[in-house]
This record gives C-alpha cells, sequence and structure tokens, in this order.
C-alpha cells in the first residue's frame, strides 16, 4: 500500500551504524535517497527525531572509541551538525562518573515541547528541557539504593527504554541489566517493577530487579498498558507494571531485542524473535516479524519481502516506527540491512544493505524534504 | 594556546601541542598549538588550556572527570606519559607533545 507525502511533508530513516548515520528520505516510502556517511568511524547507538514545534531536530548520540561519547543535533536534515561546546550529556563532578554511552534519546509527548531524554551508560537517566542540547541527570534514579546491585548486560550497563505516559507523572525506565522501573513523581522517585519478569539466569528467578528486560513500549490508547521484551519472555502489563504476564504463546521463540508499538491503534505491538540462548539467529535462520493486534493473545508471522535465509540479529532499538496511515515498520540487522514496510509489517523492501552493522533505526514524517 | 604560524619578536619559552590531522578542525585547523610557559607544566594543565582555548577538542581528550580517554595516548619527548606521570607529567618549556590515537579497532 502506498501513501504518498503530502506535498509539504515527506518520511525520513535515520540509520544509525557502528561506522557512521545514514539518513534515507522518501516520498513514498517505497523509494529511498541515502545520505552518509555523517559521523564516519563513530558508532551511532540512539538517535530521536523530535518534530515538534514545527521543526524536524534530528538528536544522535555518537560515540567514537577513540574520542568518546557526545551528543549531536541538526536542524536541518543532516546538512549542518552542532555539538554544543561544553557537551550535551556530562556527569556532575561529585558523582565522579564519566559518560561512556548514550543509548536512548527519547523526545516527550508533545504537549511537554522542549523535553528529551536521554538513557546513557553507566545506567542513569537524564532530561532536558531546551530540546535536547542540555541535559540534567535525573538523581533520583542515580542516588537509588539498588544501583550498586545492577549489572552489566554484553552490551554494557545502559537505561535504554523510556516511557513516559500522557500527564508526564508516570515515567518507566528500563535497562540491561537492572530490570522496570517507575515513577510515579515525574522522576523524583523510583521502585522496581519487574513481578511476574524472569530471571532464569539469578539464583532467584523472580527477584524484585535483576531482570535483564530487553525493551518496553507503551500499548497506543491504553493507558497502564506496556509490552516487554525480555532476555527469554515477552510480557503485557496492564496495571503500569505492578505486575507482568506472559504473551510469548504463538512466537516462535521468546528471546529477542525489538519491542515496538503501533502510534495510535490499542494492542498492536510488533517483535523480532531469535532463538538464543545459544544461537543468537532468527529461528531456523528464517528472519521474520511477528505482529499481535490483540495485546499480544494470537501473534501474525510477517515476512514477505524479507530474504530467505538471515543469520544476523536486530538489536534493540534497531527498529522503528512511523506515524503515517498505515504505520510504517523499518528494521536494520547486524549485517547491514535495512528494510522498510509502508503497510504495517506485512511486506518489507530493501531500503539499504552492505552497510556496517545496524544499532538503530528511527523513522519520522516530518515537514520539508 | 595559541597558533603555531602567529609571529612573536622576542623569544618566548613555549611548548607545543601537536594534534593528529582527525582533531586539527576542532582547532580551527591547527596542526600545533604552543602554550607559553616560563617553567615546568603538568600535562594536565596543558590540556586545561587547551579545554579552555577549545572545550570540544577538550572533550575528546579527557572525560568529565579528568581522566584520559583509554584510546587517546600523549607523548612528551617521545615518552607515552601513562608510562610516566600519566598527567602529572611535567613538560619543560621547548618540549613537544604529541597526541596520537591508538591504532586498534575493526
Amino acid at each position: 500500500m502506498v501513501r504518498m507525502a503530502t506535498a509539504a511533508e515527506s518520511f525520513v530513516l535515520a540509520i544509525g551504524t557502528k561506522k557512521g548515520l545514514w539518513l534515507a528520505t522518501s516520498r513514498d516510502r517505497q523509494e529511498w535517497s541515502l545520505t552518509g556517511p555523517h559521523f564516519l568511524m563513530s558508532e551511532i547507538p540512539s538517535i530521536g527525531i523530535d518534530t515538534r514545534e514545527g521543526r524536524t531536530r534530528i538528536l544522535v548520540g555518537v560515540r567514537s572509541p577513540h574520542w568518546g561519547p557526545t551528543v549531536a543535533h541538526s536542524d536541518d536534515l543532516g546538512t549542518t551538525w552542532t555539538e554544543p561546546e561544553q557537551g550535551a550529556i556530562k556527569f556532575p563532578e561529585d558523582t565522579g562518573a564519566a559518560v561512556e554511552r548514550v543509548w536512548q534519546i527519547y523526545p516527550d509527548a508533545g504537549s511537554r515541547p522542549g523535553v528529551v531524554w536521554a538513557g546513557a551508560e553507566p545506567i542513569s537517566l537524564w532530561k532536558s528541557t531546551d530540546g535536547g542540547e542540555h541535559f540534567e541527570l535525573n538523581r533520583g534514579l542515580w542516588d537509588h539504593p539498588h544501583r550498586s546491585e545492577w549489572g552489566a548486560g554484553y552490551g554494557g550497563a545502559a537505561a535504554h527504554s523510556i516511557v513516559v505516559d500522557s500527564s508526564g507523572e508516570t515515567v518507566h525506565v528500563a535497562m540491561s541489566t537492572g530490570g522496570v522501573y517507575r515513577s510515579d513523581d515525574g522522576g523524583t522517585s523510583w521502585e522496581a517493577r519487574n513481578k511476574g519478569i524472569s530471571a532464569y539466569f539469578m539464583p532467584d528467578p523472580n527477584p524484585e530487579f535483576g531482570q535483564c528486560v530487553h525493551k518496553i513500549a507503551a500499548d497506543a490508547a491504553v493507558e497502564g498498558r506496556l509490552y516487554a521484551q525480555n532476555h527469554h519472555g515477552v510480557y503485557r502489563t496492564d496495571d503500569n507494571a505492578d505486575s507482568w504476564n506472559s504473551i510469548a504463546g504463538g512466537l516462535p521463540a521468546d528471546f529477542g531485542f525489538v519491542m515496538l508499538t503501533h502510534p495510535r491503534r490499542d494492542g498492536t505491538a510488533w517483535v523480532v524473535p531469535l532463538k538464543a540462548d545459544g544461537e543468537r539467529i532468527p529461528p531456523d535462520g528464517r528472519l521474520a516479524v511477528h505482529r499481535t493486534d490483540d495485546a499480544g493473545n494470537t501473534w501474525k508471522r510477517l515476512s514477505a519481502g524479507l530474504p530467505e535465509h538471515e543469520y544476523n540479529s536486530v538489536l534493540r532499538d534497531a527498529a522503528s516506527v512511523d506515524a503515517a496511515e498505515p504505520a510504517g515498520v523499518y528494521f536494520g540487522t547486524r549485517g547491514g540491512t535495512v528494510y522498510a514496510s509502508a503497510d504495517e509489517g506485512e511486506t518489507f523492501r530493501e531500503v539499504a544493505s552492505h552497510l556496517p552493522d545496524v544499532l538503530c533505526v528511527r523513522a519520522a514524517v516530518v515537514a520539508g524534504a | 594556546m595559541s597558533c603555531a604560524s602567529g609571529r612573536q619578536w622576542w623569544p618566548v619559552p613555549e611548548i607545543a601541542l601537536l594534534l593528529p590531522s582527525v582533531l586539527q578542525p576542532l582547532a580551527g585547523g591547527q596542526s600545533v598549538l604552543v602554550a607559553p610557559a616560563d617553567g615546568p607544566v603538568t600535562v594536565a594543565s596543558l590540556l586545561d588550556a587547551v579545554a579552555s582555548d577549545y572545550a570540544v577538542l577538550g572533550r575528546r581528550l579527557r572525560d568529565e572527570t579528568g581522566a584520559l580517554r583509554r584510546f587517546v595516548n600523549i607523548y612528551v619527548d617521545g615518552d607515552e606519559v601513562r608510562r610516566l606521570q600519566g598527567l602529572d607529567t611535567e613538560v619543560l618549556p621547548g618540549q613537544e607533545v604529541l597526541v596520537i590515537q591508538s591504532v586498534a579497532g575493526g
């Protein structure tokens, strides 16, 4: 299904890889034009596309193995990039900590313009009120008594998922490895919220915290409903994470990294299953996206347009949806191939291939070309 | 710090900081930064001066705790400072300080 952008808009797909950023634009989500690499030889582990306040700001977490991490932004679709002189994210001196990598950049709701959240390694949550130019450390989470017991996933110890409800008071973060934490006071205080999520790799498989949650996402229309892709386990909560229940039935594997939700429609979410734990490849080497339209009660396998064999995995932020109707679904593999669907996953087509490992993907409908 | 090509009318003791090409755009395109020095200074204070004039360059070399980034190597007259006194290593007027990134990675 082709949905042409209006004369005043276009589709933008930002692709963050191990060795730079590529930007793709399209009028119809069928044919894409790529620019890049931007930030050649730096990894791009996080991207946020902020379309609020009548402009398009692309924010990227950039990390050079030699020269360290930073956050840059572009207000002209990548023609020029700006980096604050003193850095957008840096730990206060009294923490004795240094930013290793920015894992998540999350523009807040349209009703809170200027507010951008970030999740970083070491495990930390940050909030900007100036559109992502300067961030402040969330002290409530940083000073949490559990922090010394949080572990590091294979990729590092990071806050990688941020979900803020419509009021702005309820905030969820997910971290590897610590699990899910919730604040009911806009981020001032935090409590672990992992009841029902398994941590089979720990002596107590049902601990208060320590779960290796890979990604969480909020339902578009049902307040208090979230979905989680865990390190083995796919879950849903209907009570703001007070309790989680498995929705993995019907999936070929309960492992994976991706969790996407529809921009408007309740009950719709996507995952990309991987066999794991010993074989981190699509089950039987057959890549497919799975979508639920009933909040995880049933799943539909979607593979039209995808290759017959694919042995690369898809990382937690290497997938995205856009807000068009129907929604677009995008993902990239560690083998450097990026796929786009203009029909909510029913059919995919290749946007780019032979790129470096894809670390993150973000898509948006933006003003202008 | 100033540009190496700046004219001087009488000899002033200086320390030269040589930058790799990848970092030169962050120093206004200069390959060499020079600092006046009447006596020995530490590498840390030299980098403080760099960060004062070129903040982004300063952040590429050290993190916000002041620690030298893992794959950034600084040589004082040919000796890597980690084998000396680290950032407390003293540099004498007339000496050269060289920034080189590790040749590692894939």
